[in-house]
């Protein structure tokens, strides 16, 4: 029936309940996050706060992406995605998505972003 | 006031950042970290996902129970293109299985390069078709390793099956410069499909 306790858990997944009050993954605000997706705060951290929501906003004055927050902060992406819908519902923190390989009519990237790209990958 | 004392060191430009990503595929030991390491401006870091699967899915070496946690890592890197444009590079985790589990990994890419041994041209073979069934852009990099032997392109783009317009490149992962050329065919694969896409029919 069930099975003998461990006496730790070398996987972190408690360690994971607690941070998110044991949310499995975002909803709303932060379901389109995308690894690439820029984080940048849009206020100060508050007395009191989470200490890994105070980090996001101290990480985050210039834009970082959702994958150097987690890599910074060791936090799987899903984990992550769910403290950071707590900032974007809270307003502390603004999201940006990657520029999308397809617009809402299925076309292409611009033209002009991809001209941006080449002459920056030129200059490297 | 809740920015003050909350300076912005990056200034006006950093504040409308803008990014995007391209993701580099193929086999175990193809290179994909190595290219990523090449062409970053940061030392390349990973990022990690845990999957939640039902076990029936997986080996049964993994599978414990009705779910089975996997943790996924990718490496990345990134190049400053600009000012306000940061283009990301995710490696993707050898087990093609995993790729498609995260949700939106290859959504948003620009496009992706896919990596080939050409002495384990079979390692790739899963990567070429799970981008095609998925539609994502790409081309193709012979990743050119000391001891291959000197294959023609054209032989290999037969032996994997790769469609006439998809570009076939050899190159060095550990080179900077030609890790960057790969990529600069990679975008100029995606201006060529634009343009044909805008084409009056």
């Amino acid at each position: 029936m069930s099975a003998p306790r461990k006496p730790s858990d070398p996987s972190g997944l408690e360690r994971y309940y607690v941070l998110t009050g044991g949310r499995s993954g975002p909803g709303g605000s932060a379901s389109s996050l995308d690894v690439a997706t820029l984080v940048l705060a849009r206020a100060a951290p508050l007395p009191g706060m989470q200490h890994e929501h105070e980090e996001i906003l101290r990480r985050c004055r210039d834009p970082l992406s959702v994958a150097e927050l987690g890599a910074h902060l060791g936090l799987p992406f899903n984990i992550l995605a769910v403290l950071l819908s707590d900032l974007l519902d809270a307003g502390r923190v603004e999201a940006r998505n990657p520029i999308p390989a397809h617009d809402a009519a299925g076309r292409g990237p611009d033209l002009a972003l991809l001209e941006e790209v080449l002459s920056g990958l030129e200059r490297l | 006031m809740d920015l003050k004392g909350f300076d912005q060191p990056g200034g006006r430009a950093a504040g409308d950042t803008r990014s995007v990503k391209v993701m580099i595929a193929g086999g175990f030991g193809t290179g994909k970290t190595t290219m990523v390491r090449s062409v970053s401006d940061i030392k390349p870091l990973t990022t990690e996902e845990t999957l939640t699967q039902a076990s029936a899915d997986v080996d049964r070496l993994i599978g414990v129970g009705d779910k089975t946690q996997t943790t996924v890592s990718l490496d990345f890197g990134k190049i400053g293109i600009n000012e306000s444009l940061v283009l990301y590079l995710f490696g993707t985790p050898g087990q093609e299985r995993f790729w498609f589990l995260w949700n939106g990994l290859f959504k948003g890419a620009l496009g992706a390069i896919v990596l080939v041994d050409t002495r384990r041209l079979e390692s790739s073979f899963r990567a070429i078709e799970e981008m095609e069934r998925q539609e994502v852009p790409f081309v193709v990099a012979l990743n050119v390793f000391p001891d291959s032997s000197n294959y023609p392109v054209e032989e290999i783009r037969d032996a994997l099956d790769i469609p006439e317009h998809t570009p076939v490149i050899a190159f060095d992962a550990r080179d900077r410069a030609s890790s960057r050329d790969v990529l600069v065919a990679l975008i100029h694969h995606l201006k060529e499909r634009s343009a044909v896409a805008l084409e009056p029919r």
